[in-house]
């Protein structure tokens, strides 16, 4: 870098505003829509992994070693598949989830205490009907833990997917390199770190706003 | 399916072809340069994290703090990072090393206070009971008893890291990326996918590692409840 370049031009955020505001854009969905796909699988998973306990430790650890993989590796293989598209980056990110979401659907389901599944047993509730009705609801606290932690995740992982053209606002990290030009790594990384952070708020206020009757304690980890 | 059959055959062509494993850029030098930046960064991140972790937890001073750390260096996209940090500082490994602690501080900070704080404070109160100072009650019970969540996190951080280091190479610095990033700029993928097994390996490597060690120094009595975690 040249001597005397600031590490932020304004000027320059200022003229690229609105380029800035399209792969915002495209950062959330390359970022979110993985969690939200993670989230439909592990629902299920975690229902059936909560109901029949022998299976929760083998899908456990598939989702750990999947986890194990890097990101950079897993899009190369996928490349091979689905080339370089916005898919390529989603499935690897939608795997991520998985190490944490499948346990934070288990535990949220442990959670609910052995009397409200017998009160709702003995109200007439069906199995089905309890776990819809009874038992999620009851876990929403602890399965929102673990959406916060993969969606803050997923977020600034999207970046790395510009090595394969499909980073979302990765784009400017690499740009700035190429360039020898600070100003859009860092203006790249804060927006980056302020997506993350305020979905990461929005998923507690939508907490609070599921549990009304938890209020008093919002647990994170 | 004949596309992996194909895919693992070039793999096994690239891996035994023997230039591969000698002189300057071959599979040993990359790992060493993998392994250095991966063990050194972990080095400082467990000096950090572990420390405050065990203050934290064992003072329950600060554990507002250290969810709020916890989430804000999870947010930092590590890849930015490193390419921040070579843009102002110039190539050297010191850039790397900085973006990988800061990945490889949070889950290690994260479990070590989950750990401690979780002991029951009644086992807590015995230990100070039969004349343990604050110290011994840290190392003799808390640490002990919090060993499994301490490891977890230990191998959160390490398989992360590992995996990481891997996008040093694209700012032009070594490891087993470079494999990688060569591969995808020549449009060589059997280097790609060849560099992209290595990382794989390692890091499942790092996997069994870890679950070895918890075999070997988690104490028999809390190996049950270490499960659930």
């Amino acid at each position: 870098m040249s001597d005397g370049e600031p590490l932020v031009r304004w000027q320059w955020i200022g003229d690229h505003a609105g380029e800035l505001a399209d792969y915002t854009g495209v950062h959330l969905r390359l970022g979110l829509l993985p969690v939200l796909f993670g989230l439909i699988i592990s629902v299920p998973l975690g229902i059936v992994c909560h109901r029949r306990g022998w299976l929760y430790a083998p899908v456990l650890t598939v989702a750990n070693i999947l986890y194990a993989i890097p990101s950079l590796a897993l899009f190369m293989i996928f490349v091979n598949y689905t080339g370089l598209t916005e898919r390529t980056v989603m499935i690897p990110l939608t795997l991520y989830t998985l190490s944490v979401l499948v346990p934070a659907v288990v535990d949220g389901l442990a959670s609910v205490p052995e009397p409200v599944r017998q009160a709702a047993t003995a109200l007439g509730f069906g199995p089905a009907r309890r776990i819809v009705q009874v038992e999620l609801p009851i876990a929403v606290p602890v399965v929102i833990a673990g959406v916060r932690v993969a969606a803050v995740s997923s977020l600034s992982l999207v970046a790395v997917g510009q090595l394969i053209g499909q980073g979302g606002l990765g784009y400017y990290i690499t740009r700035g390199l190429q360039l020898d030009f600070p100003t859009p790594i860092v203006t790249a990384i804060a927006l980056i770190m302020l997506l993350a952070l305020t979905t990461d708020a929005l998923l507690v206020l939508a907490q609070r706003l599921l549990t009304p009757w938890s209020r008093s304690k919002v647990t994170t980890s | 399916m004949n596309e992996l059959l194909n895919q693992l055959r070039l793999v096994g062509d690239w891996l035994a072809s023997s230039q591969q494993w000698h002189g300057d850029g071959g599979i040993p030098q990359r790992l060493l340069e993998h392994l250095t930046y991966s063990g050194l960064s972990l080095l400082f991140a467990a000096l950090i994290g572990l420390a405050s972790g065990l203050l934290v937890g064992h003072t329950g001073r600060g554990a507002f703090a250290v969810a709020g750390v916890a989430t804000l260096a999870r947010a930092i996209p590590t890849f930015g990072l490193v390419v921040l940090v070579v843009t102002l500082a110039g190539l050297s490994t010191t850039p790397v090393l900085v973006a990988l602690v800061a990945l490889a501080v949070p889950p290690i900070l994260l479990n070590t206070f989950e750990g401690v704080r979780g002991v029951d404070p009644a086992t807590r109160d015995a230990a100070r009971g039969v004349g343990m100072t604050e110290w011994q009650v840290l190392v003799r019970v808390e640490v002990p008893m919090a060993l499994p969540l301490i490891l977890l996190g230990l191998r959160i951080a390490a398989i992360q890291v590992v995996a990481t280091a891997t996008v040093a190479a694209y700012p032009g610095l070594g490891g087993l990326g470079r494999f990688i990033v060569d591969g995808l700029s020549r449009n060589d993928y059997e280097l790609v996918i060849g560099g992209s097994t290595l990382v794989v390996v390692l890091a499942l490597l790092v996997q069994i590692g870890f679950t070895a060690l918890r075999r070997a120094i988690v104490s028999p009595g809390l190996r049950v409840a270490a499960f659930t975690s």
